[in-house]
């Protein structure tokens, strides 16, 4: 497993965001992205997540090996915690259910409906969903929005552990997970510059000269 | 695959309305069209074929924008298209978990309503044969217009200008089968062409829902 | 000075290849030259042929005057569906090269083909008042048109429903292209469901047996007048899509900086 990252650049809306992204992450390894608001952390990770294109640059994965975690924790609220687990665990042919629930203390409420979570439960069991995947890559945005301490230790403590597995774990995100084996890469010098020309093919076909 | 007909159907389920509304709102029509038209028994034998395929195509009309808005909603989309499942198969699968709890039932309810309308004895083969063929297009024609909606606030009534003319052919032959079959005429022409579309559209189809969700979700 | 500059502009233009045309700004360069004299070539197409048509041409045995109508009810027909066949190879053009120019034509000539297709249905109303003793008969054809109504105002539909301009051309050109299919199923459908009234293709290469010559000059005329008035209506509003995309290109990089 290695994520390569060169030269990448990414817009939003047609506008370009970041220009020259340039990392590369490789089994074992722990990036974590940092960056204000609004600067593309997100939509860098759904680029690399193959959520959608980038303007330029390469990203190569090897094989099929990213799961990826957004904002949202595609919860259904009418299923219980272990149906939605077990779900996302035969869509990636995996059967291991209980370990997932049970590594984030979510055991107890196996039987209870998802819409009956907290806010930070619901998250726990969002970030459960990773251990079902079995992938190498885990890819996470901003992944302790509503979690107390004790859960961010929590969940530290699983993304060590698939860190000591031969996993790896690309994180967008403002607090400190207390990872200290992780690499921080500062996105504010790939901050797209001011008129860049010829980047996004909405600037570059309208942008020109004509009445 | 299998694990997310299980999950849409059991969502269906137990969301509530997933049944229910579609059958009810096709019986609605039934009634309500008599109650427009005059209780004349030969009006209506006339008219049946024709009402009971435009209910059965309003009715499953109503719950098409629920094939992928909640899963978009909730993020599950997002995370569909990142699984290991080719995003085509993902289309089909929830286009069929639609046509089992829409097209079904009403394939299954329709000879009910059939009575209401008084359509005659030799009709009621054709009416099942050709909704149970038709019915899936309506799914897979109308999961294309929900891909095409699907990162739209409002929608639904898009949905349906986008998806009813889409529907013309389909409802053309399946009207036109029950309409032959219960004056006793031939009725393979219309029958073989409406399965055409629905194999057609069910082949194809997909493909298109699947772009239209990638370009959505970009 | 300045000729020198025109020489340089011509010399480039003579040596770029069609997809060139694509890039926004020479086409808005060229077609800048040319909308007028498209627009005015069209006008006078459009009045010879419609003077010609409805005041000197004699009066049909069978239909009396009505029959002039074709000068309208027929060009407008036929334009109906080439503009519909245009937006689809303009769509495919988007999907395939990505040339926006294209998508925006496409757009372009959404509402102009609803324009022509309606006018093909108001004249085919009052042709047929008075020819079949009512405005409105099933008959297949004209059930088509009213099909490709709801076909065009869900294409324009879809465009104006969708805020980011490149995501709005990529569905609107796969529903082009679906639509294509399901409105020549349509077609079929339509003529299965009822065999009608409508006389038989007016227009066709053996048009000696169909319509005499005295009828059929003007009618040329008049189809000229209306393709050179569709292809400037589409020249004109796809220099208007490309003027506000470039605002909004603009716009965007001001909030940017």
């Amino acid at each position: 497993m290695e994520l390569r990252v060169s030269s990448v650049s990414i817009a939003r809306g047609g506008i370009p965001l970041l220009e020259g992204v340039s990392f590369v992450l490789r089994a074992g390894g722990c990036l974590v992205l940092r960056g204000a608001n609004g600067i593309g952390k997100t939509t860098l990770l759904r680029t690399i997540a193959g959520l959608q294109p980038a303007l330029g640059g390469d990203i190569s994965v090897g094989g099929d090996a990213i799961a990826y975690a957004a904002h949202a924790d595609g919860l259904k609220s009418t299923l219980t915690v272990a149906e939605n687990l077990a779900f996302w665990a035969a869509v990636y042919g995996t059967g291991a259910v209980d370990q997932a629930l049970a590594r984030m203390n979510l055991s107890e409420l196996r039987d209870r409906q998802a819409a009956n979570l907290s806010a930070g439960q619901k998250r726990r069991l969002g970030l459960a969903r990773l251990l079902v995947t079995g992938r190498a890559l885990w890819v996470l945005d901003e992944p302790t929005v509503s979690l107390d301490k004790a859960s961010v230790a929590l969940f530290a403590g699983v993304v060590r552990d698939h860190l000591k597995a031969g996993g790896a774990a690309l994180i967008a995100t403002h607090i400190d997970l207390g990872l200290d084996e992780a690499e921080v890469l500062e996105l504010e010098p790939f901050r797209a510059k001011r008129n860049a020309r010829g980047s996004g093919a909405f600037d570059s076909a309208f942008g020109g000269d004509f009445a | 695959m299998i694990a997310l007909f299980y999950r849409d159907m059991r969502l269906a389920v137990r969301a509530g309305g997933g049944f229910g509304l579609g059958l009810a709102f096709f019986l609605l029509i039934a009634v309500l069209v008599p109650l427009g038209v005059g209780p004349e028994g030969t009006t209506l034998a006339k008219i049946a074929p024709g009402i009971l395929w435009v209910g059965a195509l309003l009715s499953c009309l109503l719950s098409l924008d629920r094939i992928f808005a909640l899963d978009y909603e909730d993020g599950s989309l997002d995370l569909l298209l990142t699984a290991p499942m080719p995003l085509e198969g993902v289309v089909a699968i929830k286009a069929f978990a639609h046509w089992t709890v829409t097209g079904l039932p009403l394939t299954l309810a329709a000879p009910v309503l059939a009575i209401l309308l008084n359509l005659p004895a030799e009709g009621f083969f054709w009416l099942v044969v050709s909704l149970a063929l038709g019915t899936p297009a309506l799914s897979v024609i109308g999961a294309f217009g929900a891909a095409l909606t699907v990162g739209l606030k409002r929608g639904g009534l898009l949905l349906s200008l986008l998806v009813l003319p889409l529907y013309v052919p389909t409802l053309i032959f399946g009207a036109e089968v029950v309409k032959r079959g219960a004056t006793g005429a031939e009725t393979l022409t219309p029958l073989v062409l409406l399965a055409g579309i629905t194999a057609g559209a069910a082949a194809f189809l997909p493909f298109a829902s699947a772009a239209a969700i990638r370009i959505n979700l970009r | 000075m300045l000729s020198l500059a025109r020489q340089n502009e011509k010399a480039y233009l003579n040596t770029m290849s069609l997809w060139e045309y694509a890039n926004p700004q020479k086409f808005m360069l060229v077609s800048g030259r040319a909308l007028p004299a498209i627009t005015v070539v069209a006008a006078l197409c459009l009045l010879a042929g419609l003077i010609w048509g409805f005041f000197f041409t004699p009066d049909d045995y069978k239909q009396g005057s009505t029959v002039k109508i074709i000068y309208l009810h027929v060009p407008a027909a036929m334009m109906a569906i080439n503009a519909w066949v245009m937006m689809l190879v303009a769509s495919l053009i988007w999907l395939v090269r990505r040339h926006h120019v294209s998508a925006l034509a496409a757009r372009a000539a959404g509402p102009v083909g609803l324009t022509f297709t309606l006018i093909a249905l108001a004249t085919g109303a009052i042709w047929g008042q008075p020819m079949w003793g009512t405005w409105w008969a099933w008959d297949p054809r004209l059930t088509s048109f009213l099909i490709l109504t709801l076909f065009y105002l869900g294409y324009i539909a879809l465009w104006s429903a969708i805020e980011d301009p490149d995501t709005a051309a990529d569905l609107t050109s796969v529903l082009c292209i679906v639509g294509s299919v399901f409105a020549l199923l349509s077609r079929y459908a339509v003529n299965f469901w009822n065999q009608g009234l409508h006389q038989g293709a007016s227009l066709s290469l053996d048009k000696e047996e169909n319509v005499s010559d005295v009828y059929w000059f003007p009618l040329l005329v008049c189809i000229a007048g209306f393709v050179l008035l569709f292809l400037a209506l589409v020249l004109l509003r796809t220099r208007t899509e490309i003027r506000a995309r470039r605002l909004s290109a603009l716009l965007a990089r001001e909030r940017m900086g």
